[in-house]
């Protein structure tokens, strides 16, 4: 099959003309510039401060524009990013294994499940060598080898060692770098950092976004702050499950706000799932923990072959009893299968009733083997602190008994729709990071969202917001636009209205009820009357809340509850855009699994000719009517192929 | 099981606080120290009483948001975790649990039991960076670094930034947490250029921030989660000292 060039209905994508490998560079060659002097006059608003926000504010306070950042939490150095434990992988070919970067860029097109733009994705697996430069520059502790050179790993979806590391902290380390660059920026007066301050809406004047209106988390004061573009690095919408690994303040507030106020909106039902995380405990958990993928390299997953198994202690199942599930679907890529295939063979055996741990709900990764193999010194310092975490939750010791591990959300491929400079459909407004929807498809391979956050924040923002600010006079807008009084006047309205209901249910019932409902419905799998089921359940509560829910406190204040009320407020409206997005796509492909579009061995079944789109949704008006826009995906280097990890 | 809790109630910064007594019953034992409080905050908003703030994001050791001084010790004195990763098994039934905020006067209250940490943020504004701009870097394998060398710098890196170091000392010094960033930067080979200006620089806006003294006791190794070791304290006083005398003799 080849593509068929359809005409698109979203804005153009601006991918610049050429041989794919070429068009970054010519890209760079032919975007705007603005003079060194300059660059004082203009003022960039940074929205969130982990790879993504932190990077680019650092170093486009280092070319010298104004910048002021944002973040939720009381310091940037706290931003989600830092919980990411695997790698980060670039294509440096150390290993001399036969990586390049076309190999990455092919290896992530195919593991997007050929529904990411081809050439941003080239462009990330161009600059992902940067990356490991600058931030080895930046005194980044990443793994070495005895001979002190940079050591690699293997991780899921790929063939090749290509996966820079240090320890299970790699996203903390990375965030850590791009802190340090920041608060370097900081000191030296060319970032304003705002932390404990939220971002409640966009302001767009004369259709470019020109500021955003911020609540003061600890005074509870609203603030209107005007810029000549405003950058989104917000993270992902994960949390609308409720429970997720994502971190409890991650929220989709900052980029729905801006879909509201007219950007697109592309691919919302595009979630990833996680294959190794600590299975539920109980109905008061709060989050979820991810046990790194990495450790896929050296564990083995198995399920008991017969059900009556499953209560036995897992010494007492003798070898020919288990079921390496795996190894045995998926010889060539056994444990290392893709995220969205193992999630899935998981849930497939546990739905067969082959589940081990409280519900049934959970698989073994047992690393017997490789400390047979290694010794138990070597497992220890590969994966010490995973184990060390494994142990405080459950109380288990994984050296001597398997790992029970369960799919949980991890990780939202969809995001604000953006061209080739990252830049929305609302001029002014670029979105970065797992925020946009830009690289990752259908589903992203292990160890590149890190990849992903800190190519759009180093390298590529900064190429491509001058073309945007060269077209704009610095400061033209101010807050003393009406527009700034106007919006300002809404978010306060907001909040007013979310402490009047005074209801009876507390914020967190509404969220726990609106997360159990996604993923059921919309989560690993999903089928068109859960679907349509669950619009119609969303609906309903979402006027429940708005009668019924309870916010205690004043706005002018620390209030928790409140920050609370008003990202689940959001959620409740995001949801159903969701589901909608997964009820129109009549496919399955990557961690979008419709239970319809299934081979007769149960393996995803995609639709090319009909589907091989990037689905835009534009805001109406209306929260239950939202226009579909179509990005028919025009692939010149790759061509479909059905997955295939066997 | 049943708890009493003693929790550290104060509206705002510059409020009086004081410790307010509540019942925390049926507490699942699988439950983490986190999720009890979201248990008695939901029975405290359905009863319409205000809930207890506390600061908390990741909830799992590595972000450094959480920040509960439990029984006198910062993240409860278990060692080597934080607030979020204690679990209820680990306390028993009919105990009673005094949780108060990190105490510091460089951390000032700002509600209940969160506090105020960006003194952290402007020590690392002294020097807890290295100067390199994006995209000067030289190619990532130009420089190696020994195994053993990089080992340190990281197990330096593994601070989270929490404060449990400053809350744990009766001094309420910031000691640790600057020689884990000294440490850490000025062992590796990237970072030498600058290190003298990051041990002064550091120490000297440590001092402005206006956290103590450090008098070797070591409070702060016992509190941290990461276990950041003394070892780094010895580093910077011998970083720090190395690069006044020279600032002294350059005059
Ligand atoms: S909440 Fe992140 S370390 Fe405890």
């Amino acid at each position: 099959m080849t593509s068929i060039p359809r005409q698109s209905d979203t804005p153009d994508a601006r991918i610049p003309s050429g041989p794919l490998a070429s068009k970054w560079s010519r890209h760079k060659m032919d975007s705007r510039l603005i003079n060194p002097a300059n660059r004082r006059r203009y003022h960039v608003i940074v929205v969130g401060s982990g790879l993504a926000g932190a990077a680019a504010a650092a170093s486009l306070s280092e070319q010298g524009y104004k910048v002021s950042c944002f973040c939720y939490q009381d310091s940037p150095r706290r931003a989600h990013s830092i919980a990411a434990q695997g790698g980060i992988n670039a294509a440096k070919n150390y290993q001399n294994d036969g990586d390049s970067v076309h190999r990455l860029f092919y290896d992530t097109i195919k593991g997007g499940d050929f529904r990411a733009r081809e050439a941003n994705v080239y462009r990330l697996a161009e600059v992902s060598a940067n990356i490991i430069d600058q931030c080895v520059a930046q005194g980044v502790p990443f793994a070495r080898e005895y001979g002190g050179l940079l050591a690699n790993r293997s991780f899921g979806g790929a063939q090749v060692s290509r996966t820079f590391y240090a320890a299970g902290q790699t996203g903390q380390q990375l965030l850590l770098g791009a802190y340090q660059a920041l608060e370097k920026e900081i000191a030296a007066g060319g970032v304003k950092m705002f932390p404990r301050t939220e971002m409640l809406d966009l302001v767009v004047v004369d259709g470019h976004a020109k500021g955003i209106i911020t609540r003061n988390m600890v005074t509870g004061e609203l603030a209107a702050h005007a810029g000549d573009a405003v950058l989104l690095a917000t993270g992902g919408y994960g949390n609308v499950f409720f429970l997720s690994t994502n971190a409890m303040g991650c929220n989709v507030t900052a980029t729905w706000r801006a879909h509201k106020r007219g950007a697109l909106f592309a691919n919302p039902c595009y979630t990833q799932i996680h294959p190794t995380c600590i299975p539920v405990a109980g109905s008061y958990q709060s989050k979820l923990t991810l046990m790194s993928e990495s450790l896929r390299n050296d564990g083995r997953v198995w399920v008991p072959k017969r059900k009556e198994d499953c209560g036995k202690p897992a010494s007492e199942i003798p070898e020919e009893d288990r079921d390496y599930y795996l190894e045995r679907k998926y010889p060539s890529f056994g444990n290392l299968a893709p995220r969205d295939i193992s999630s899935r063979a998981a849930k497939e055996v546990c739905d067969e009733g082959r589940g081990v741990g409280p519900g049934g709900l959970g698989v073994y990764l047992d690393f017997a083997d490789a400390i047979k193999r290694l010794g138990e010194p070597a497992i220890r310092e590969r994966y010490g602190n995973l184990f060390q975490i494994y142990h405080e939750i459950t109380g288990e010791d994984a050296y001597r008994q398997p790992m029970r591990i369960f799919p949980a959300v991890h990780y939202t491929m969809g995001g604000l729709w953006v061209d080739y400079n990252l830049m929305s459909n609302v001029p002014g407004l670029h979105v970065l990071g797992e925020a946009n929807f830009s690289d990752h498809g259908a589903n992203r391979l292990g160890a590149s969202a890190l990849m992903q956050g800190l190519a759009d924040g180093y390298f590529v923002v900064p190429a491509t917001l001058p073309n945007y600010l060269a077209t704009q006079k610095p400061g033209a807008v101010t807050t003393g636009h009406a527009a700034f009084a106007d919006v300002l006047r809404e978010v306060d309205d907001r909040v007013s209205r979310l402490l009047a209901v005074n209801g009876k249910r507390t914020v967190t019932s509404f969220h726990r009820e609106l997360g159990l409902l996604m993923w059921d419905r919309c989560g690993m799998a999903r089928s068109r009357e859960g679907l349509q089921d669950a619009i119609a359940k969303i609906r309903a509560l979402r006027d429940e809340f708005w009668r019924d829910v309870k916010v205690p406190g004043t706005g002018a204040e620390f209030n928790q509850q409140l920050e609370m009320a008003g990202r689940v407020a959001d959620f409740l409206e995001f949801g159903e855009l969701m589901c909608l997005d997964a009820l129109e796509r009549e496919e399955s492909c990557g961690g979008h699994f419709r239970v319809e579009h299934q081979t007769g061995e149960g393996e995803a079944l995609r639709h090319d000719d009909d589907y091989s789109y990037v689905a835009a949704w534009e805001f109406t008006g209306d929260v239950t009517r939202p226009r579909l826009c179509k990005e028919w995906l025009a692939y010149e280097e790759v061509h479909f192929a059905t997955r295939s990890y066997k | 099981m049943n708890l009493t809790l003693k929790v550290w109630r104060q509206k705002n910064r510059n409020a009086p606080g004081h410790l307010a007594e509540y019942e925390a019953r049926d507490i699942p034992v699988d439950a983490s120290f986190l999720e009890m409080l979201d248990i008695v905050n939901e029975r405290l908003i359905e009863k319409g009483e205000d809930p207890i703030a506390f600061d908390h994001d990741c909830r799992e050791g590595i972000c450094g948001m959480c920040s509960l001084t439990i029984n006198g010790k910062p993240h409860g004195g278990k060692g080597g975790v934080t607030s979020c990763q204690l679990h209820m098994r680990e306390f028993e039934d009919g105990q009673t649990i005094v949780i108060e905020p990190f105490r510091a006067r460089a951390f000032p209250v700002a509600k209940d039991l969160a506090v105020d940490r960006s003194a952290f943020d402007r020590i690392i504004q002294g020097g807890g960076y290295i100067s390199v701009r994006t995209g000067s870097a030289p190619e990532a394998n130009a420089a190696p670094i020994a195994k053993d060398v990089a080992d340190r710098a990281f197990a330096a890196a593994a601070c989270i930034g929490c404060g449990a170091c400053v809350a744990a000392c009766k001094n309420a010094s910031a000691m640790l947490f600057v020689a884990a960033k000294v440490t850490h930067l000025n062992s590796v080979p990237q970072g030498r250029p600058e290190r003298d200006r990051r041990a002064l620089g550091m120490v000297r806006a440590m001092d402005e921030a206006g956290f103590g003294n450090c008098t070797n006791q070591y409070e702060c190794v016992a509190a941290c989660p990461k276990q950041i070791p003394a070892e780094a304290i010895a580093r910077l006083n011998r970083d720090f000292a190395r690069a006044s005398l020279k600032e002294t003799l350059a005059g």
